[in-house]
């Protein structure tokens, strides 16, 4: 089924606050085996200029994905989940996300194609703390694949 | 010691590395992530909608030359720019070794502010699993 191309352009969030805690932080490094202290030790993050233990580069997607899917799960869409594999993704920080953080999530649906049986649908998820300071940009490319 | 700015020119290659991604692996990362799309842990479904096998998240392959980049720079909070297309699916076999993802780096070009472009490839069983991926990175 065909992406519906009016959502091009449509704004979701932002998102209700989340909190960057330790223990999110360190249970994501585990998980990937991001071996840094930096993820860990509050006081190895001080020491590096921080002010607390940080995320690593790829851990902004645990917030981008959940406001992304809020665009990914309407049913005006039209997306089938279960055939969408990802495409590509990018992160532009402007700094590291931390401990303490309190951040929200505003996702623009920037465009959708179709082509060769595929459809391609591209989500640009702003991340700022709740005070307006930017963070990161969240760029990601879903495909869904034909039948 | 961890590399410096002074130290690397365009051309530099990183030493490359290998990284699991075996079935307890991506539970791992399915938990720690919040993505638990059925086709990255249940063989039954992802074969049922056309797929080789279990996958890896993207992402996970992606945190891996994440990792591969911070490790190298010494600061997972040095990565400012980080980019990747996932260029083949990499299937995670239900046994002990799970796929292998190789991971190799290049310093493409020397920036300002003690930033560098550094050009990531990774494969698995032969194929790339990310191209065009680059990652900015801030030197000491």
């Amino acid at each position: 089924m065909a992406l519906n191309t009016d959502y091009v352009g449509r704004v979701f969030g932002p998102t209700e606050p989340y909190e960057v805690s330790r223990v999110k932080i360190a249970d994501f490094a585990n998980a990937i085996g991001e071996p840094s202290p930096l993820c860990r030790d509050r006081e190895a993050a001080r020491k590096a200029g921080y002010p607390d233990v940080i995320a690593p580069p790829t851990f902004a997607i645990v917030i981008s994905m959940a406001a992304a899917g809020q665009a990914q799960s309407d049913p005006g869409l039209g997306l089938n989940y279960s055939m969408v594999v990802h495409g590509e993704q990018n992160f532009s920080y402007a700094r590291p996300l931390h401990a303490g953080d309190v951040v929200v999530a505003t996702t623009t649906i920037e465009s959708i194609r179709a082509g060769g049986g595929m459809s391609m649908l591209v989500t640009a998820t702003d991340i700022a703390t709740v005070d307006g300071e930017h963070v990161c940009t969240a760029k990601s490319t879903i495909v869904e694949r034909g039948k | 010691m961890a590399v410096t700015y002074a130290d690397v020119e365009p051309g530099t290659e990183l030493p490359p590395r290998s990284y699991p991604a075996t079935r307890l692996d991506l539970v791992k990362y399915a938990g720690a992530s919040g993505d638990f799309n059925i086709i990255h842990w249940n063989e039954r479904v992802a074969r049922s909608v056309g797929l080789p096998n279990v996958i890896a998240h993207g992402m996970y392959t992606m945190a891996q030359a994440g990792r591969f980049v911070s490790d190298w720079a010494g600061d997972p909070g040095a990565v400012t720019e980080f980019g990747v297309r996932f260029s083949a699916m990499v299937p995670v076999p239900d046994d002990d070794q799970g796929a292998t993802i190789e991971v190799s780096g290049t310093v493409a070009e020397k920036l300002g502010d003690n930033k560098v472009a550094v050009d990531l490839i990774a494969r698995a069983d032969g194929n790339k699993v990310l191209t065009r991926a680059r990652a900015v990175v801030r030197l000491p």
